[in-house]
């Protein structure tokens, strides 16, 4: 699977919450695979998941995939209550 | 060896707005050589035409901006602020931390950037920083 985090110059916030996830996911044995964009360059990119913090997350709601807003990018928790479930759900095809 | 330089922490800034601050965080990159001018101005302009979404945890904002607009080295600068400001952001303000960020390759502020979300993210580590009385203190703290 393919996620796709991004944040306003695809450099900082979104580099931080793809490494949270991608070690959050294979301490449950997943291999997530993925990219850090910028708001500009996300929209219309093929990918499983977009993730991003709650202010970039309301400008990709018009996209055709399942978007996560985290609002705190340091809470560990809840990145992995947001995000395994969905994780879960692409690995399972439900 | 601790990335974190004398020169790039300011505690107790009396500011009243996310302009001043970011602009105070850059200022500090600069004096401590990460930094040239004009990352401080790209900064800003980020926040203007993003937003504030940097506040990334509660009472938490890191501003950056990207290596090409004048990043020298990579490094981060630390401004703590007397009275929390208002960034505008609906579930995170107030800001008391504003903790600036440069890096210089696509990839080589990763690792710092782990490091200081490990530290900011720890509450009790938050909450020492939010007490510290000097730079002596603040340097026990963040250690990398």
């Amino acid at each position: 699977m393919y996620i796709l985090s991004v944040c306003g110059m695809g450099f900082g916030t979104s580099l931080m919450l793809l490494m949270d996830i991608q070690s959050m996911a294979k301490e449950h044995g997943y291999t997530v695979d993925g990219e850090a964009t910028d708001l500009g360059s996300a929209k219309g990119k093929n990918c499983d998941l977009m993730v991003a913090s709650s202010e970039i997350a309301a400008e990709l709601s018009d996209e055709n995939v399942p978007i996560v807003s985290i609002d705190n990018l340091l809470d560990k928790n809840e990145i992995k209550e947001k995000i395994l479930p969905m994780i879960e759900k692409l690995y399972k095809g439900v | 060896m601790t990335l974190l330089k004398k020169e790039a922490v300011y505690l107790g800034a009396e500011l009243d707005n996310a302009i001043d601050a970011i602009t105070l965080s850059g200022e500090l990159l600069v004096s401590a050589g990460y930094a040239k001018k004009e990352y401080t101005d790209a900064m800003i302009k980020g926040f203007n035409d993003v937003g504030p979404y940097i506040v990334i945890a509660p009472g938490i904002a890191i501003p950056h901006s990207r290596p090409e607009k004048g990043a020298l080295k990579t490094g981060f600068s630390l401004v703590r602020l007397k009275d929390p400001i208002n960034f505008g952001h609906d579930k995170n303000d107030p800001v008391q931390l504003v903790c600036a960020i440069t890096g210089t390759g696509n990839n080589g502020h990763i690792e710092m950037l782990q490091k200081i979300a490990i530290i900011l993210g720890d509450r009790e580590k938050h909450k020492q920083i939010l007490e510290a009385k000097n730079f002596g203190d603040i340097a026990q703290i963040i250690t990398i």
